[in-house]
């Protein structure tokens, strides 16, 4: 095994905080490129109207409130790992748990973007909080983002607390002078006293149990906007817990293609070995276990009886989404199941593939949650307008996805230049690592 | 002389105002309006009569400034006309698609061609039953999912049972849409390029001009109602296919005839569309039973276009 010093630790955790090779500006690039097609979308949008998306009249939500579930669903990565790991003190986690609570903060912040783009006058959005009404599931959900995007940014904060101090002191590794004011800012004066390690440590793991609490909440209010309505396929009992679970699901996903990510492109391969992905892996396997369940009994009691609606939606979903459905509810579940399951087949590589089609498929379930219903109304959609008929996202909508994608990773690289992405603090106390 | 007369037509144009609702409006606020305009005041001055009879002598600019605010109807729309409960019956025995309704809507609500705020669909329940013609405005429910879910409050229920949109509140999130489970709302996906006439006033009653990015629904023509009218559909309807009436009255008139609504609805066996989604539509039907026209009568004379839209007609489920 390789060897961890603490003196190294410093060095090698933070060489993308000291230097930034030609690779990062060229990615960054291409990210802020999509992005700006992105917002080239939005402003034909904003200009000529909805109209230039492939919502209509019946399908009214499409892919846009699909990324924002999906993207709500992602910021799970944080509030499961990061605050189960942290609560239960489990000795592995110390290499992952900042990347969870980033791509949780993160995708938090461009979640509710998405159902901006779903809004016909963003000019009139103060509204919502100007003439609020608490009977609407809208007006929850503003409460609920807004309370866990607080909360979690705390957390993420309270975490790289140690970090900045340390950044702050440190003499090992040269660093921009306007960097080291930042960390002294950024630090709160923290210097390892024995009483503000004291409460550091109880505000953490006040933080941790609250945005488990808190995310529980966001999401299932999220699923409620469905499961309050009477449409056929969304008026669920089943709904809340079912998106939870789907919502952990991704986000543990989303977290082992990230580890795969940056430890590839910032060499961390000595922190994040495949003892990790296993732990994270197996972790996946559970949730694609009970998701599989949630998924299979919502779906079975719907196909079983014969309420007319019901069936219409599942004869729509086997016939025009046949393939979808194939993909998100059949291979996205099994095959993580299997791969994980199976001990030979746990190798890094294959658990990161499983956790790419666990995403993609979870993306395509969200889809065939949302837009199959909407093009099953109670009244048959009788029009001459195809588009009204069926419904295709255009360039506008797969643009700002796209954009909605590039930020995350533009984020994230701009994270990765002032704190460092595995925590050093945490790394220090593990077991792995030795003092000399 | 001049001047005398100038000022009885301030204050009748005082009055007016006031009377559209906004009777709320103290004599308090009437005087904080003028005193902030103490500055740029003409000097003139008028007497107004307020509601408790006295006589008030208030600036001349002050006036104008209360008439500009008083402009729209936004908040006079969301007060019901009192003691009425409004109910329309459609007796599907006499709908022979001649889409006249439609037409007299949309010109009424200045409404794109594509905007239909009573639909007109062609309904076979099952393999066996026959197809039949079923108008569907909005069903004005008395348990509105729509207003339930309105995260701003611009559709509204009233008390006379109308259920109404502000378009000016409207953010277009379109929840309502997914909410209203008979697909009774519309959304201004692109600019309508509809002008309003220049002294046109903004009326949820109405309901007009469209506005780019804003949901829009059938109105019972509420500003009809306020005249002691009849909605623009019911009285376009060649065959008197719709009736419209009040419940407190137990009341329903489709122009010629009226009806004792209660004995209609038990001599005809009414009932209501999708009763069992629990959301109580202020519309009841009369079932297709007795038909004055056959049901392929209302393909004749249809446009191309609306030829397509009935061509995939049959139970939603017979193919099964």
């Amino acid at each position: 095994m390789v060897r961890i010093t603490k003196k190294n630790l410093v060095k090698e955790l933070t060489t993308e905080i000291i230097s930034t090779s030609r690779n990062w500006y060229l990615l960054f690039g291409v990210f802020v490129l999509v992005w700006a097609i992105g917002i080239y979308a939005l402003i034909q949008q904003i200009d000529k109207g909805h109209i230039v998306t492939g919502m209509r009249d019946n399908v009214v939500w499409g892919v846009y409130i699909v990324n924002f579930i999906f993207f709500m669903g992602l910021s799970y990565a944080g509030a499961l790992i990061s605050g189960v790991l942290h609560l239960f003190k489990s000795p592995w986690r110390a290499p992952v748990i900042r990347f969870a609570e980033l791509i949780t903060v993160i995708s938090l912040c461009i979640g509710p973007f998405f159902i901006f783009f779903c809004i016909g006058r963003l000019d009139r959005l103060p509204f919502l909080f100007a003439f609020p009404r608490i009977q609407s599931p809208i007006t929850w959900d503003v409460i609920a983002i807004i309370t866990d995007l607080f909360g979690c940014f705390i957390f993420l904060y309270l975490s790289l607390i140690e970090d900045f101090a340390m950044l702050r002191d440190t003499t090992d590794i040269s660093i921009k002078p306007w960097k080291k004011k930042l960390y002294r800012i950024l630090a709160l004066g923290y210097v390892g006293t024995k009483k503000q390690h004291r409460l550091l440590s109880r505000a953490k793991n006040v933080m941790a149990a609250m945005i488990i609490a808190i995310a529980i909440i966001v999401y299932s209010v999220l699923a409620w906007i469905f499961g309050v309505t009477l449409q056929p396929g969304w008026h669920s009992t089943i709904f809340g817990p079912y998106f939870v679970i789907a919502a952990v699901f991704s986000g543990t996903g989303l977290l082992i293609i990230i580890m795969q990510l940056f430890r590839k492109i910032y060499k961390l391969e000595k922190y994040i070995t495949r003892k990790h992905f296993v732990n994270v892996g197996v972790l996946l396997l559970i949730i694609a276990a009970f998701y599989g369940y949630f998924t299979f009994s919502d779906y079975l009691t719907k196909w079983y009886g014969s309420v007319k609606m019901d069936k219409i939606l599942i004869d729509k979903l086997f016939e025009d989404y046949y393939l979808m459905f194939i993909f998100a509810n059949y291979l996205g579940i099994l095959i993580p199941l299997i791969i994980v399951g199976i001990r030979k087949f746990r190798t890094i590589r294959n658990i990161v593939i499983a956790a790419v089609i666990a995403l993609l498929g979870l993306w395509f379930n969200r889809y065939i949650i949302v837009v199959p219903t909407l093009e099953t109304p109670f009244l048959p959609v009788q029009d001459y307008r195809m588009d009204f008929i069926k419904y295709s996202p255009t360039w506008v909508e797969w643009s700002l996805t796209a954009a909605g994608v590039a930020i995350f990773g533009i984020f994230m690289m701009l994270v990765s230049k002032i704190a460092p992405l595995v925590s050093i603090s945490e790394m220090e106390v593990s077991e792995e690592v030795q003092d000399q | 002389m001049a001047d005398n007369k100038r000022s009885e037509n301030s204050r009748r144009r005082f009055l007016k105002n006031i009377g559209t609702g906004l009777g709320a409006i103290s004599v308090g606020g009437a005087a904080a309006v003028a005193g902030n305009k103490m500055i740029d005041s003409s000097g003139e001055k008028v007497r107004v009569l307020t509601a408790e009879g006295k006589v008030l002598e208030v600036d001349k600019d002050a006036l104008k400034e209360l008439k500009k605010e008083t402009n729209e109807k936004r908040e006079s729309a969301r007060e019901g006309i009192p003691n009425r409960k409004f109910i329309m019956v459609i007796d599907l025995a006499k709908c022979a698609n001649a889409r006249k309704c439609i037409e007299a809507c949309q010109e009424g609500h200045m409404l794109p061609k594509d905007h239909e705020w009573i639909k007109l669909y062609s309904i076979q329940d099952a393999e066996h039953t026959a197809p039949y013609w079923l108008p569907r405005p909005c069903f004005h429910c008395d348990n509105p999912l729509c207003v339930s879910v309105c995260p701003v409050g611009a559709t509204y229920k009233r008390d006379d049972g109308i259920v109404l949109v502000d378009s000016k509140r409207c953010i277009g999130c379109k929840f309502c849409m997914t909410g209203c489970p008979y697909s009774a709302r519309s959304f201004h996906w692109k600019d309508p390029e509809v002008e309003a006439p220049e002294d046109h006033v903004y009326d949820p009653e109405l309901n007009t001009p469209p506005v780019e990015g804003t949901v829009g629904k059938c109105v019972f023509c509420a500003d009809k109602l306020r005249n002691n009218e009849l909605p623009r559909c019911v009285q376009a309807c060649p065959m008197g296919a719709l009736y419209f009436g009040d419940l407190v009255e137990d009341a329903i008139t489709n122009g010629v005839e009226t009806l004792r609504f209660s004995e209609t609805m038990e001599q005809k066996h009414g009932y209501r569309y999708l009763e069992e989604l629990g959301t109580h539509p202020s519309v009841y039907y009369l079932p297709p039973v007795n038909r004055l026209f056959d049901y392929e009568s209302g393909l004749d004379g249809l446009s191309d276009q609306n030829r397509e839209r009935y061509k995939k007609t049959g139970p939603r489920d017979a193919k099964r």
